[in-house]
């Protein structure tokens, strides 16, 4: 199976700092891979830069921004316009040949459609998330990159968040996320990418996770973490 | 470009709020800075006690000028309120109905006939030290002018009187005799007698007399003319030296123009960029869609569009009022459009630097108006150093130019608009470029 994205030797330096190390990793379609680490491990960082927001210093990502689809951390989208406002403006940018079909088909995609003519600013944090996502989706994109979708989101609001991607994925669209809420990782995600300090740790599905660090299948993803980075983190890890 | 741009326009549209501020405050900003600097300073309420006797005079050989002249000069002067006696006009010092109160004592044409002493007004005044300041700086002022009227008729007199010796005739003056023979008519009279007269003593004596009565004839008449320069002994012929001469209306119409051309583009342009942040929007636009200097050339467009639209309207507005040479309208468009870029490209530069609205409308505000008044610093009034720096600060911002962009196509006023128009443009590419530094990073 060919990978739809491919990402090698990412390194992003900000001075002194170095946010990102040699990050390498692949993404099949319809496939979901969690990224997962501390706060400051580079994950918005390598989402940043697969999303072609940043320049990486050093390594290459497959695809351009026009074949990437993405959905900051916090709603990227104009308060004073309208949901269909939003995504006619980002249809019109991205060039689509129909623009208004495209519309259409996120909005309903989104359950949206009742809701179009509010001013974005007006809905809940759920439903902005939704559309900070369908505009992530607007020009079909076969990868969405996510950054922490669920964040500001209640537990309801979350489910349907994920169902709606799950819908994404059952029509081959592969997704990357970065997530704090491990929970999640192991419901939806395919795959982990372990981050800390800028290096990859770990790329594998969540039981890698509990088996490189002594749990037992079906226990608690978080804890496993915890004891993974304890161990790992301050000496580095070849990926699995 | 097109759909960015209409993006805007349509946020514009829903925030009628902001819009109305941003439109509203500059202007009225512009036209108080305008108001408070083509008035003069508006003439004070002085109360005036008059204490001189009805009728009471100054002598000078035969002419009289009445002491009550000078009240009224005085008068002239002031928003004057009479009042019979200084307690009254002390007590509307103290309550503030008038500024000052000057007292014409009424001892004031004894000295003045005197020659030997000075006549004294009392000046009463209340107040902080401003108004302390405004009462001096405006008293003396009018009691120079009153002064300076009150001498102009007393040197009238003066020359009245000597007129009356030199012409003889009916002078008009009570008590004075009919048929006067003139000092300048002696000569001539004179020399007929002097030619019947035999040789000797008697003739030679006449002789001396008509050769005085002839000098001092030509002596007063030059005493006349001496009278009438020394009552206004210098007088200023005053030159320009480039450009037109400016009326401080028609200044203050541009003055104030480049007032609201600067905050509402200024203001639009940091806003609309700094928006794009604060949307967390940026991010996105600029991964592919659209490129950092056409998101910025955008926003600088949008507010110059909008600013020069405004100031034109400002413009033609005031021009309804005050009298504008219509006939160079086309090189009001051009000052516009250049002082609106140059605007635009600051606005911009403060957008993509402070990264919120807020943070960019308070630095836009912050910058604008020193830079407004910094402009307005005339050469003279400060020393020399700090004057260069203010002429280095204005000359890295956009103000003094587009000023001087305005002046010169409205009111003809050096530099020539080339001047101002090139510079603007170098501005506007340097701002650019400070944009485009400040927008590096989309997050």
């Amino acid at each position: 199976m060919s990978a739809v994205l491919s990402v090698r030797g990412l390194a992003k330096s900000y001075g002194e700092l170095e946010a990102l190390r040699e990050v390498s990793f692949d993404l099949q379609a319809g496939e979901v891979i969690a990224v997962v680490g501390p706060n400051g491990a580079g994950k918005t960082t390598l989402l940043s830069i697969v999303a072609a927001v940043q320049q990486p210093s050093a390594g290459s990502v497959s695809r351009g921004a026009r074949e990437v689809g993405w959905a900051p951390q916090q709603p990227a989208l104009y308060s004073k316009l309208s949901v269909a406002e939003n995504l006619e403006l980002f249809a019109r940018l991205e060039k689509l040949a129909d623009p208004h079909a495209a519309v259409r088909r996120m909005l309903e995609q989104t359950g949206l459609t009742e809701r179009a003519r509010e001013p974005v600013g007006h809905l809940s944090g759920g439903n902005r998330q939704r559309v900070n996502v369908a505009l992530g989706l607007i020009a079909d994109p076969p990868v969405l990159v996510l950054d922490e979708p669920s964040a500001s989101l209640d537990p309801a609001q979350r489910e349907r968040l994920w169902e709606f991607i799950g819908s994404l994925t059952r029509t081959g669209t592969a997704v990357i996320f970065s997530t704090h809420h491990l929970g999640e990782a192991q419901h939806h995600a395919d795959r982990l990418l372990v981050l800390a300090d800028g290096r990859l740790l770990l790329d594998g599905p969540p039981g890698a996770l509990l088996a490189a660090a002594g749990e037992a299948p079906g226990e608690d993803l978080e804890t496993a973490l915890v004891r993974y980075l304890a161990e790992h983190a301050a000496v580095g890890a070849p990926a699995l | 470009m097109r759909w960015l741009l209409r993006k805007d326009l349509l946020i514009l549209r829903r925030s009628r709020l902001l819009v109305a501020l941003l439109i509203v405050y500059p202007v009225a900003i512009a036209l108080l800075i305008g108001f408070a600097i083509s008035r003069s300073p508006s003439r004070p309420h002085v109360a005036i006690v008059d204490e001189t006797p009805p009728g009471a005079t100054v002598k000078l050989g035969s002419q009289r000028v009445e002491v009550s002249r000078y009240a009224q000069e005085l008068f002239s002067q002031v928003l004057s309120v009479r009042v019979a006696t200084r307690s009254q006009a002390i007590a509307k010092v103290k309550s503030g109905e008038v500024i000052a109160a000057v007292v014409i004592p009424p001892n004031i044409a004894a000295r003045l006939s005197s020659v030997t002493e000075q006549a004294q007004l009392e000046v009463l005044y209340n107040g902080d030290a401003l108004e302390q300041s405004l009462v001096r700086s405006t008293l003396d002022s009018a009691i120079a002018q009153a002064n300076l009227g009150f001498s102009e008729q007393i040197q009238q007199a003066a020359a009245k009187a000597i007129s009356a010796l030199l012409e003889g005739g009916s002078s008009g003056i009570l008590g004075a005799p009919e048929n006067l023979i003139g000092l300048s008519q002696i000569p001539t009279k004179l020399g007929a007698i002097i030619a019947r007269q035999p040789r000797g003593h008697a003739r030679a004596e006449l002789e001396r007399v008509q050769a005085f009565a002839g000098f001092a004839a030509e002596n007063l008449t030059l005493s006349r003319h001496v009278l009438a320069t020394i009552s206004q002994p210098i007088k200023a012929r005053s030159r320009l030296l480039r450009g037109r001469r400016t009326p401080l209306n028609t200044f203050a119409v541009v003055v104030a123009v480049s007032v609201s051309l600067m905050f509402v583009c200024v203001l639009l342009a940091a806003g609309g960029v700094a928006l794009e942040r604060e949307e967390r929007a940026l991010g996105r636009l600029v991964r592919g869609l659209v490129s950092r200097e056409l998101l910025l050339a955008e926003k600088g467009l949008l507010a110059a569009g909008a600013s020069f639209l405004v100031a034109l309207a400002m413009l033609a507005g005031v021009g309804a009022f005050v009298s504008l040479d219509w006939s160079r309208s086309g090189l009001w468009l051009l000052a516009l459009a250049f002082g609106a870029l140059a605007f635009g490209a600051l606005g911009v530069a403060i957008g993509a630097l402070a990264r919120e609205v807020r943070a960019a409308s308070l630095l836009a505000f912050l910058l604008s108006l020193p830079l407004a008044f910094l402009a307005l610093v005339p050469s003279g009034s400060v020393s020399g150093g700090f004057y260069d720096a203010i002429r280095v600060v204005s000359f890295a911002f956009p103000f003094k130019a587009a000023l001087q962009a305005l002046d010169s196509a409205v009111n003809g006023a050096a530099p020539a608009i080339g001047a101002s128009i090139a510079h603007l443009a170098g501005l506007t590419l340097a701002f650019g470029a400070l944009a485009r530094l400040g927008l590096r990073r989309a997050e």
